[in-house]
């Protein structure tokens, strides 16, 4: 069995010229950053949106939401990439379709996009989630305060809500980075495909892979400390995380 | 708007699309789950073991495979198999290995890794007096694991089992990065590009898998009001 190890690889300069290969992972790694933290904070809104809509008590709005959510939870991220990549410029108005397929980061906003509706569904599952763990009488005592019903989303169900929810966002936000990894499939240079190209220049296929790896799992460890010492700030005592228990997904 | 699409191309490939592509992919995913579950279940009984270094070995096993994208797993394993294959059987240079048995391989330990974690909250939710009960009755560990504790796991878990594996459905489409492996994704792309109409097949494939995921999570739905053990 023959592999020529050389781990010296990440030193030596990349075919551009100026920079090292390592220096290519990390612009990959600057675009999955990128395109996690833009298409969180998306998700985020949307999802609390969706997420809230589905524990109203107006049946429609409930089937729309719950709509919404079916709709982006049943079709892989990959084929919902090259919905929004492929299809959706050529069923918007010809103008806005040109004007789409000449921006110049066309895949990150298309990636963006993608990854932010998708993730939505999956935060609006958590928020209203969420929102039915509390007991039913926070919602009466609102009420019966005199308080119209968005007042108690907005000062009693919401801020408690996602108190308890924190451990299940942060397992959304670690998911999330690893599912940016599917932009490169419609030709975004995140890490994943950074390291696939420094394969194909250098042929040290095991080191780029262990070089994305690291730094995978680094990220990942960031991510989990600083959810540990959030759950600790932020926990309510006698609130178990709801969505804690749900282990399936990723 | 659809007036210059050309749906013709779905009904001229929609067999072979079937056929080939989905069947691939379907039969990815049965074979996988069924190895993922087995060996997460192995992984779960190691990460409850009172051997330290057992269960670090499968802590860290399971912590590595979480925290990296699938993508770049499917990249190791399609790279590494070959090599591995070559260690097991002795030969100098690297041995070609199938597509259906690299991308199998990737998704049965990719998997394992969360059929694990799902195992774990099952066998725990196993109340602990049931365990020294089996040791009272003179049960060694495997069969007090094979007689008592893991039936009732599974029997709870499945619904999450389930849900879990309508995710690997939609994970095998991820194959589409090699380019090489015949799942449905990758097949129908090819037509698509052969015949130039990205979009009408890109929707047919959102369609199909809507309603495959779709149809699926509602079984699975009502299987979980089937299954629950009436406490």
């Amino acid at each position: 069995m023959h592999y020529n190890w050389n781990w010296g690889i990440f030193w030596q300069e990349s075919p551009d010229g100026v920079s090292t290969y390592l220096d290519t992972l990390l612009a990959g790694l600057k675009w999955t950053l990128a395109l996690s933290a833009g298409a969180w904070i998306m998700a985020l809104v949307i999802g609390t949106v969706i997420g809230t809509i589905r524990t109203m008590p107006n049946k429609w709005a409930v089937r729309v939401a719950n709509g919404y959510v079916e709709l982006f939870r049943n079709i892989p991220l990959i084929v919902q990439m090259f919905l929004w990549y492929f299809v959706m410029p050529e069923i918007v108005p010809a103008s806005i379709g040109g004007w789409l397929k000449s921006l110049p980061n066309a895949s990150f906003i298309t990636a963006f996009l993608a990854l932010g509706f998708f993730t939505s569904s999956r935060i609006a599952v958590q928020v209203s989630a969420g929102i039915n763990a509390l007991p039913r009488g926070q919602k009466l005592a609102g009420t019966a305060l005199g308080l119209t019903l968005p007042q108690t989303y907005r000062y009693v169900l919401l801020p408690m809500s996602f108190r308890i929810i924190v451990p299940a966002l942060t397992n959304e936000f670690a998911a999330i980075i690893k599912n940016s990894s599917v932009a490169l499939t419609i030709g975004l240079v995140e890490l994943t495909a950074a390291t696939y190209s420094m394969r194909e220049f250098t042929f040290q296929t095991f080191e780029s892979l262990t070089g994305a790896t690291v730094i995978y799992v680094i990220i990942s460890g960031i991510a989990l400390l600083l959810a540990r010492w959030l759950e600790k700030v932020i926990a309510i005592p006698g609130f178990i995380a709801a969505g804690s228990t749900n282990t399936g997904g990723h | 708007m659809f007036s210059n699409f050309d749906f013709d191309v779905i009904q001229r490939s929609w067999l072979y699309l079937f056929t080939t592509g989905m069947k691939f992919t379907l039969t990815l995913t049965v074979v996988a789950m069924i190895g993922g579950i087995l060996f997460g279940t192995l992984l779960a009984m190691m990460r409850l073991s009172h051997s330290k270094p057992i269960s670090f070995v499968a802590t860290s096993y399971v912590n590595l495979i979480r925290s990296v994208p699938l993508v770049l797993v499917i990249f190791w394993f399609y790279f590494l198999v070959p090599y591995i294959g070559a260690w097991i059987v002795g030969a100098s240079e690297p041995i070609q290995v199938g597509a259906f048995s690299s991308a199998l391989i990737t998704f049965i330990l990719f998997e394992a890794a969360y059929y694990c974690e799902i195992m774990r909250s099952g066998i725990q939710s196993i109340p602990r007096g049931q365990i020294s009960a089996g040791y009272a009755l003179g049960m060694n560990y495997w069969q007090m694991m094979g007689n008592v504790v893991l039936p009732q796991a599974f029997r709870n878990m499945i619904p999450i089992l389930l849900t879990q594996t309508i995710v690997l459905f939609q994970d095998v489409s991820l194959v589409y990065v090699l380019g090489s492996v015949p799942d449905f994704v990758t097949v129908a792309s090819k037509i698509a590009q052969r015949d130039g109409r990205l979009v009408e097949m890109y929707m047919f494939v959102a369609v199909v898998y809507f309603v495959m995921s779709f149809g699926l999570s509602s079984l699975v739905k009502k299987l979980q009001l089937r299954v629950a053990i009436i406490r």
